[in-house]
């Protein structure tokens, strides 16, 4: 074949480059540039290198909101995957009840994130929440907007009452997937439920799983809008995580530089732990 | 090893068995010998698989009971009922090693590590699954993944019987005949009750010293292969077994002759006081059987209509008047271009009345 050398071509992947362009090179590399600068108004600013970066690394309230961030993601983590696998264990396998079942599951996940926020606001408050009014009753000391551990409470419950359905929906799919001769083999061979489960279940719902943990750790590192709504990072900073962090120092205080530096990391941070996440899961796997 | 006895069994999977048009099995009554090989044969759909369910106790019957060596295990799980079986596609553990997964039906069981032991090595080295013990059972081809399955199935000492289900589906042809021929090993090593469900004739044939052909949920008839094939009890088995199946002629009895369209032979003298009123009868004979008519044999006229070459015959479609029969020919003589005698004979020619046997040609009373 000849080839045709004709630079005209470049043309034909220009609309490509302007989409990719505007969509994500020039408002990334926005970021980075207001990054290494300290800008005092529209025509002063000079450029400091990785001075911001070396900032936000030393400052406490971003490495206390860091510390938060992993520990509510662990949380969500271990507690969303186990008890999503259980409720599609649990799941009826055939009939109307199933579909049922899926559509009362789905519910969660079609209310807005904010309208979620507040539902919760509403339901938890101490006065007026029936959540909170109950638990109060019970004796037991509850007020998210005064207490700390409340606060995290309300917070994770939230999370998992929202994000549950999406890892059991997921790890049901995986389980329709299992032909039922594994279930019939396993019964000639006399194996425990348990083992069925080791066995046969957990391993046909690997996959699954995988992409489960994925999202599930991306949107817990990145959540924003249901504790902004619930408790706005407080009490104090109790439930301050890093994305509230980052939205007041760019939009409250308009500290640009910092605030670029700071998002800049943060993104780093979740493609890398997600890549490895995701390397590692890719790993079990393969062999 | 056990012998196994069906009886009186019916079955419905909704539970329901006032329309008989729609059980599953529709009173089965049967025995499986111990140490026998059999295949269960039957179009798709048959309740082949149902039949090897229940015996496994995966599925309960609706009515009717199951017996092994005498004993009633209608009510026992299939856990119990030692019980091995290989399904359709194989199906192995895909965390565990070749070795692991032999020895899980053993460990399930509680078996002691130096038994669990020597039997895996046993059933690895009959299946000659020896140098893949230590590998991954994943990512093994088809017919290894078989031979596991088999092998889990086999690994247990007290089985009473071996179950198959349709296992060579998915194994290439040349595969499948090597792996035929283990599973006849095996079974005349140890002498285990094994039944064999397949919709495949020549396996069925080949692999089993009876055969059970089913239609629609019911059994219709057990024997040797060469009982099917010579003498069919019902249209159904004559038709279903074999390549072509049997020719059938309708035809009536009239004095002594049976006359069908186009011919008439001679009617044996027993079937005058057997026949009922408004029984339909017809003539079955296999295409392999006919012949054409040397001197002084009985014959009637017929004529080729077409024939296809079938490796070292034909398989000729000819006219006898009306009729339309199938007949195999030699291909190492000239095929009659005339109208030609064909022979039906008395011994290989059976009288079949509303699609039931009643007998052959050649029998007197």
């Amino acid at each position: 074949m000849n080839k045709i050398e004709d630079n005209r071509a470049w043309f034909l992947i220009l609309p490509v480059v302007l989409l990719v362009a505007f969509s994500a090179v020039v408002p990334l590399m926005t970021v980075v540039n207001y990054s290494v600068q300290d800008i005092f108004g529209p025509h002063q600013r000079a450029f400091i290198g990785v001075e911001w970066f070396r900032e936000m690394l030393r400052d406490p309230d971003v490495q206390a909101s860091f510390v938060r961030q992993i520990l509510f993601s662990v949380i969500i983590l271990a507690i969303e995957i186990p008890l999503g696998v259980l409720v599609a264990l649990g799941l009826p396998r055939k009939g109307w009840k199933s579909s049922l079942a899926i559509v009362l599951l789905a519910i969660p996940l079609l209310v807005p994130f904010n309208v979620v926020g507040t539902i919760w606001q509403v339901y938890a408050r101490p006065e007026i929440g029936l959540l909170g009014s109950t638990v109060n009753a019970l004796g037991i000391p509850y007020n998210y907007t005064a207490d700390g551990i409340s606060a995290w409470v309300t917070i994770v419950a939230m999370d998992v009452w929202h994000w549950t359905p999406l890892v059991a929906l997921l790890a049901f799919a995986g389980l329709r997937s299992i032909p039922d001769a594994y279930y019939q083999a396993a019964r000639i061979d006399a194996a425990s439920r348990l083992a069925v489960f080791r066995y046969i279940e957990l391993p046909k719902m690997r996959s699954v799983l995988t992409i489960a943990i994925l999202l599930r750790f991306m949107d817990s590192f990145m959540i924003y809008t249901e504790p902004f709504v619930v408790t706005g990072g407080g009490p104090g900073s109790a439930t301050t995580f890093l994305s509230i962090r980052l939205v007041n120092m760019a939009v409250g205080q308009f500290d640009l530089g910092p605030a670029a530096a700071f998002s800049l990391m943060y993104f780093l941070v979740i493609l890398l732990v997600s890549y490895v996440f995701y390397t590692i899961l890719q790993r079990i796997n393969a062999s | 090893m056990a012998e196994i006895a069906i009886d009186n069994l019916r079955h419905s999977y909704d539970n329901d068995l006032s329309d008989p048009s729609r059980l599953a099995l529709k009173r089965v009554d049967l025995t499986w010998k111990n140490g026998s090989a059999y295949a269960l044969l039957g179009p798709s759909g048959c309740g082949k698989t149902s039949m090897l369910n229940i015996i496994s106790g995966l599925v309960r019957q609706t009515t009717g009971r199951v017996l092994f060596n005498g004993n009633d295990v209608t009510d026992l799980p299939t856990e119990a009922r030692n019980i091995a079986q290989v399904f359709q596609f194989p199906v192995l553990y895909d965390t565990m090693t070749v070795e692991q997964n032999l020895a899980f039906p053993l460990r399930n069981r509680g078996e002691d590590k130096a038994t669990i032991r020597r039997r895996v090595g046993e059933v690895a080295e009959m299946l000659d699954l020896v140098p893949l013990l230590k590998k991954r059972a994943a990512g093994l081809g088809a017919a290894e993944k078989q031979k596991i399955s088999l092998g889990r199935g086999l690994v247990r000492e007290d089985v009473a019987a071996i179950l198959f289900d349709e296992p060579l589906t998915v194994i290439d042809p040349h595969v499948k005949f090597e792996l035929r021929r283990k599973l006849k090993l095996v079974h005349d090593a140890l002498n285990l009750t094994l039944i064999y469900v397949t919709h495949d004739q020549s396996e069925a044939l080949t692999l089993a010293d009876e055969v059970v052909v089913m239609s629609d949920g019911e059994v219709m008839q057990v024997g040797t292969p060469q009982d099917l094939y010579e003498r069919p009890k019902h249209r159904f088995v004559g038709n279903f077994i074999g390549s072509p199946g049997m020719n059938f002629i309708p035809c009536t009895l009239e004095g002594e002759r049976l006359v069908f369209a186009g011919g008439a032979l001679a009617a044996p003298n027993w079937l005058g006081p057997r026949l009922k009123p408004d029984q339909k009868l017809a003539i079955g004979v296999r295409p392999q059987a006919l012949c054409v008519a040397g001197a002084g044999e009985e014959a009637v006229a017929g004529r080729i209509v077409e024939a296809q070459l079938r490796g070292d015959s034909y398989i000729a479609d000819v006219a006898i008047g009306e009729t339309l029969v199938k007949m195999r020919l030699p291909d190492h003589v000239a095929l009659p271009t005339d109208v030609f005698g064909v022979h039906f004979p008395p011994r290989s020619t059976l009288v079949f009345a509303d699609d039931r046997l009643l007998g052959d040609l050649h029998e007197q009373d």
